[in-house]
This record gives C-alpha cells, structure tokens and sequence, in this order.
C-alpha cells in the first residue's frame, strides 16, 4: 500500500492493522465498522468521502462496500457536527419519565432542534431514536457516549455547564 | 433474589478478574480443562439444566448447541451484546460488573462446540464504557491463560476477541449480527440455512445472548438439578428481569422465573408515586402489552406470560401508571421501528411507516374511525411476512395495544385529544 493511496498517519494505520488482525485473512471488510470509528473520532467526529476511500484503499476493498456501512449505522456521520454530542434517550422507558421534556429543555438552552448542531460547534443534539438500554435510570442521556442517568433539568444544566467550560 | 449473573455486582471492583476469582470465577473452566468434566458432558449438562436463551427468543441453550454442524472445519462462536431491545438494560451491567462470567461462558460453549474463535458484538453506544471495561477484562483473562495458545498447559487454544458495533436495533438480529460482523449492513438473512449449519463467513456458528452465557459457568459448577430447582414450580433457572417506567425504584433484578410479578414490584417499592397500575409490557417493547390488573398475580415466565397472551422475551418490563396516553406511547414504539426497519422487507419497510404516520395523524387531532382499522390492517399484513422478526415486533404492539385500549383509542380520533389528559 502507497501512501499517496491513503492519508492516515502511522498511528492510525497500526491501530487499524489491529483491528483488521482480529478477523481471518481474507475478511478485511470485518475491520471497517470499528476502523471507521476510530477515524471519526480522530477527524472531529465526522467522515468524508477522502477518508472512506482512503479506508477503502488501506483495506483492498471497493470504496461503495465502506459507503455501505458508512450510511446504514447511526453513529456514523457524514457531515460536520459539533464537538460534544449529546444523545437523549426518548425511547418508551425514558419517554414515561419525562425524556420529552429533557429535550426540550437541552433545544432551549442551546437555542438548537433536535438533529442540529449549535453555532460555536460546541454541542451536537443528536436525534437519538434507539433505547440506550439505560432504561433502570430513565431519563438518561449520553453524552460522548457516556451516560448521565435519572435527569432533571437542573442535572442537566449542570452537566453541560462542565462540558462547555471543558 | 438469586445471585448468578448479578453475583458480583455489589462488591468492590467488581469487574476485575481478582475479585471474579474470589467469587470461585473459572473453576468450572479449570474443571474442564483438566478433563474433570469431558466434553460430551457439557452440552448434556447444559441441556438438562433448562437453560433457555435469554435474549428474547427462550430456545433451550444445550439444544442449540447441540445442532452444531460437527464436520472438521472452522466453527464460530458469537455473543450477543447488542442489547438494544427497548426496555431492556441487564447485560449492560453483566458487561461492566460480571465481564469475565461472559468470557468464561464463551470459553466453554466454544470448547464445547469446538469453535477456536469467539467474537463478542457489544452495541456501538457502549463504546464509552462497557467496550473498555469488557476489553479490559479480555486482557486479563489473556494475562492469566484461561484465554489463549495451550490454556493453561493444554492443548486447547481459543480466541476472544470484543467486537463493536456502531448503532443499529436491527443487529440483535442473530443473522444481522452476523453480517454485521462481516462488515455489511445489518440486514437479517433468510433462514435456512440455519447459523449452526452455514453462519459467520460461512461456516457453523452458535449465537447466544450475554446473559445466557453469563449464566454457564454458573450451572457448570452447580450442576443441572441446582439450577433447574432455582424456577419457581414448572419453570427452570432464573432471569434477569429489567424493572422500567412508572415506578418508585425502577431495577434490574435477579429472579426465580416463575416469581410473580406483584413481588418484583414490591422489590422496585411499587408503582410511582402510588399511583394505579395501568400496563405492563412484559418482555420488550416488541411484545405484546397487557392490562395492569391482569398480570399481577402471574407468573413471570415463559408458559404464563403466553396464557395472557404476551411473551417473556427479553425480561424488559416497563411498567405504566393510570396517567399514561396509550396513544402516544404506541405512537413512540412505532416511531421506534419505522426508524430502525433494515428496509430489506417491502411489508415492514412500508408498513412501519404506515403505522406511524397513522399514528402521528391520530395523535395530532386528525384521525378518524378509519385510521384505527388502517392500523390493524397494516399490522396483520405485516406480521408474519417478512425475513426477521422486527416486522412482528412492530405489528404485535399495535395490534395489542388497540385490542387492549381499545376505547382510548376511540375516544382520541373521536374527541380529538387523549382521555388520561
């Protein structure tokens, strides 16, 4: 593999050797979801067409096979988004614990709807619409993929003032 | 009540493998290394133990093992940690509390259906915490020789190797899972050829929930007779049994099955704020809801929860006060699978949008008569039609929600507004 076939850095590169090395030989597309995350987290929590088709090109598989994965999974985004991504959990054991008005809440803070990203990019709200399985500690949401449990408005106040003074 | 997947979850540093070692963690393992326990008794023991998969489905463990292609080629086993079904929230703490009871139950069910190589799929939305602590414990077991070249100076060598995915409901779908695993879309296929004859990459692989795995070691050690004698009457084991929604403390709880369902919402101190017991669904939100005053005194398990026209499924129970609009909670659980439909099926991949764009018209003061038959229309002509078994999850809420409420229902496109309001 030439490096003008790929931009990805040494590091990232071993990190993906790894992964693919957890699959047999001839199944190099087995190593593209978790490849695919570990190159989104790295480029500020999106991916683009010179990633995919680099990942495509590192791996020796076609680029529509990585576009497949990229586009059917939720966590993968394919446009910018801020840089703290918030997931409220709206699913039913949420839901009869006031999920609803968590949401609200959070869009009128950060002045945002559901699905959007705020100004400065520093919070994306995520329309979440899996239960997190965190349904013992209703409302939850999580944010960076860490879970903040049995919310209330002032809790999450508190919780994205830390954030954002982060 | 019963300590078994739970059985580390109040100790200090729960997940390491010191403290699982403490707890007799492995011995059954070490057991049948040493050829203490010869293979062909595992399964036998697993079998007689009445161990159902705990996922959802409840297909008896030692049989579906038992339907390994035993040719001499490559064999595959696979966890299933993609909890994702709404409601449900046990193996999240099985992963971060009792990692190596998993690990463990790997170990033996690849040993005893000759897989060298076990993969763990945990849901993508765990990556924050579960992924790190269950990689961890990975590590260790590693470290320690129970996973490995010539575990423990023998001649067996297996592999465990944590998986992650990356947001889909529909990947808890065994065959999805697999093709996940194969680095596709999550899309569910026809059956057969079953995964014990044709699975991951092709070759025979054995899918089983987390818990069920979990709970292995736990029946190696103990035997059959002891974990068949933990069910209440008729029923066989335990369960864990996620206590969600309208109540005063809601838990995740370790049961007999077979214990009634007024004594695990005692143990969550009753419903919110006293208020009266409206509905319960069971087992998940893809199984069907029931009145409150009806499941009460019933048994939680396989056999009852079917005489009341219901399912155990997943142990996911969400638990709903005379406060709740059956309407928009249908409304939600619709939205839940139109979103999460895999799109493969024509019948769920039209048919959950129809249901909640019905819903959505309801809800918002528009419908009419006509619009709760359209949904009971759709949803029969979805169940029962598709490749997996999303299809029927999102038909059977709806068609028991309405069958139940059916009044409710009438009363919101009549009035235009929800009567619990």
């Amino acid at each position: 593999m030439t490096d003008s076939k790929h931009i990805f850095s040494e590091n990232m590169s071993k990190e993906i050797d790894l992964i693919r090395s957890k699959f047999p030989k001839d199944k190099s597309k087995s190593a593209i979801i978790e490849s695919l995350l570990i190159i989104q987290h790295d480029n500020n929590g999106f991916l683009n067409d010179e990633l995919i088709t680099s990942l495509a090109n590192y791996l020796s598989i076609q680029k529509i096979d990585v576009y497949e994965v990229a586009t059917f999974y939720s966590m993968f985004n394919l446009k910018p988004i801020g840089k703290n991504i918030i997931s409220v959990c709206t699913n039913i054991s949420c839901m009869l614990r006031n999920s609803d008005g968590i949401v609200s809440h959070i869009e009128k803070r950060l002045k945002i709807k559901i699905g959007e990203s705020t100004k400065d990019n520093k919070f994306y709200l995520k329309d979440e619409m899996e239960c997190l399985a965190a349904c013992n500690g209703a409302p939850m949401m999580q944010v960076n993929h860490i879970n903040y449990e049995n919310l209330t408005t002032e809790k999450v106040d508190k919780i994205l003032d830390e954030i954002a003074n982060d | 009540m019963t300590n078994l997947c739970t059985s580390t979850f109040s100790l200090k540093n729960p997940s390491s493998i010191e403290t699982y070692l403490s707890q007799d963690g492995y011995s059954s393992w070490k057991k049948i290394i040493s050829g203490e326990i010869p293979k062909s008794e595992v399964i036998t023991i697993i079998k007689e133990s009445g161990l159902r998969g705990k996922g959802g489905a409840g297909f008896s463990t030692g049989l579906k093992w038992s339907f390994i292609n035993s040719s001499d080629q490559q064999k595959y086993l696979v966890c299933n940690s993609d909890e994702s079904e709404p409601g449900t929230c046990k193996d999240r703490d099985i992963l971060r509390y009792n990692p190596h009871a998993v690990i463990e139950g790997m170990l033996i069910a690849s040993y005893a259906i000759g897989a060298s190589v076990g993969y763990n799929y945990l849901r993508g939305e765990f990556i924050g915490d579960q992924w790190v602590v269950f990689n961890k414990a990975v590590k260790e077991a590693y470290e320690y020789n129970f996973i490995g070249k010539n575990i423990l100076k023998s001649n067996l060598c297996i592999e465990i190797v944590p998986l992650i995915g990356a947001g889909a409901y529909i990947v808890g779908e065994e065959t999805a899972m697999l093709e996940s695993i194969e680095g596709k879309r999550g899309m569910p296929r026809i059956k057969p050829p079953f995964p014990a004859v044709q699975g991951l990459y092709g070759k025979p692989t054995i899918i089983n929930n987390t818990e069920t795995l979990a709970t292995v070691p736990y029946i190696i050690k103990n035997g059959s007779e002891w974990y068949k004698n933990l069910g209440v009457n008729d029923s066989d084991g335990v369960k864990m049994f996620c206590m969600s929604g309208h109540l005063n403390k809601p838990s995740v709880i370790e049961a007999p099955l077979g214990v009634l369902f007024s004594k695990l919402l005692d143990e969550c101190k009753g419903v919110l704020d006293d208020k009266k017991l409206k509905a319960v669904i069971p087992g998940g939100s893809s199984v069907p809801v029931v009145k409150g005053e009806d499941i009460m005194e019933t048994p939680m398990d396989y056999e009852s929860l079917m005489k009341i026209g219901t399912m155990l499924g997943s142990g996911g129970i969400i638990v709903m006060d005379e406060s709740t609009c059956m309407v928009s909670v249908l409304e939600r659980i619709s939205r839940f699978y139109y979103a999460e439909s895999c799109g493969q099926c024509t019948p769920c991949r039209e048919g959950t949008g129809w249901l909640y764009k019905t819903l959505v018209k309801i809800r918002s003061g528009n419908g009419d008569q006509s619009d709760l038959d359209l949904l009971n229309k759709v949803a029969t002509q979805i169940e029962g039609h598709c490749i997996c078994a999303l299809g029927d999850a999102a038909a059977m809420p709806v068609i028991s929600f309405l069958k139940h409420f059916w009044t409710e229902f009438e009363y919101y496109v009549d009035k235009k507004q929800s009567m619990v309001i």
